[in-house]
């Protein structure tokens, strides 16, 4: 790659990630670290049953998981056509986990009879 | 317009030809590429240690678990000594950041000052998983080795998934700690580079943006890690 085209990304991406920008992020991902937190600690079972919780820590940690990777690994600010082209790749995984809580559901009702 | 004026037509999309598609620099490709393969590694670790927690009956309590704070108190203190892991680790992501941005300013002070922060936090963060470590090996906890039958009762759990939970989480933990202790030689490696010159002569600060990719990919895996083993 040619040290012109190198110069020019570093325009663009001097303009996308500034200081204030960062510290943003950071407070963000903590804020929402300490909301699990509280769910964890606060509160009680009997008011929020245990699915519940469980399905608001997975969707709490693919937001901090968007932040990570859109921000400080700076994703968002990428080509159109990078982006997708790595995300598509996670069908494989979404389909791993189905297939596999599946199978631990199937070995949970056969194996412990 | 005929045919042969259209085909002769210059295109500009993203596949058109002549250049790359993606636009990004080489070695910064490289690494998401790396990332990607390495994501499916932890993917497929999560993914078994789910099933795993499906298929049994029992599971320990990760309340019980994890509720000691090296050196102030062994019980009543769930969450609390992860929750300063979690911490130090989001924190050199931040300083890891901090190092690319100054480095697009060719700022080489601001450079070495935010990589050895980050490079500190990965100690430290390394330091606090084997304290976790030891603490959980003086339970009983240990590959292929749980503690007594009252104690594993005790956490919520039997003989089985007391094992499966005591290797799954040494190995993961483990995978995951061995990918801070080379992103930290990494770094290492960055900043003496950095302090001796070469970016400056070089033009750019390009190889602490691809050390960043990895480093902020071992931090996205903790907070997987964190919320399947700790949370849920």
């Amino acid at each position: 790659m040619s040290s012109e085209h190198t110069k020019v990304e570093h325009a663009q991406e001097h303009e996308s990630m500034t200081k204030s920008k960062i510290w943003k992020v950071f407070f963000i991902l903590l804020g929402i670290t300490v909301v699990e937190f509280i769910i964890a600690l606060a509160v009680p079972e009997t008011l929020v049953p245990k699915p519940v919780k469980d399905f608001a820590y997975i969707i709490l940690t693919l937001v901090k998981a968007f932040y990570i990777v859109a921000f400080f690994m700076h994703l968002k600010f990428e080509k159109y056509t990078l982006i997708v082209g790595l995300l598509v790749s996670f069908i494989f995984i979404l389909y791993f986990i189905v297939l596999m809580i599946n199978e631990g559901n199937y070995m949970n009702s056969h194996m412990n009879l | 317009m005929d045919t042969i004026a259209k085909l002769d037509e210059i295109k500009t999309t993203p596949w058109a030809g002549g250049r790359s598609p993606f636009q990004i620099e080489y070695g910064k490709l490289m690494m998401w590429f790396f990332l990607l393969s390495d994501a499916f590694t932890f993917s497929a670790f999560l993914i078994y240690y789910g099933a795993q927690r499906f298929s049994k009956m029992t599971w320990p309590d990760p309340d019980l678990v994890f509720q000691s704070i090296p050196g102030i108190t062994d019980t009543g203190a769930p969450l609390v000594f992860v929750g300063i892991m979690t911490f130090i680790l989001i924190a050199s992501s931040v300083t890891m950041v901090l190092a690319v941005e100054a480095g697009h300013r060719n700022a080489k002070k601001e450079v070495v000052w935010w990589m050895v922060a980050t490079i500190i936090g990965g100690f430290t963060f390394l330091g606090c998983q084997a304290l976790e470590w030891t603490h959980l090996h003086h339970e009983g906890f240990w590959w292929g080795t749980v503690p007594s039958a009252e104690v594993i009762t005790e956490l919520g759990a039997d003989g089985v998934s007391a094992q499966q939970f005591a290797n799954l989480f040494f190995t993961i933990t483990g995978f995951h700690g061995f990918h801070v202790f080379t992103g930290v030689l990494i770094n290492i490696i960055i900043l003496i580079m950095t302090m001796a010159g070469v970016f400056e002569r070089r033009g750019h600060y390009l190889m602490v943006e691809k050390v960043g990719l990895y480093w902020h990919f071992v931090d996205l895996v903790w907070v997987f890690v964190f919320t399947f083993f700790y949370l849920v």
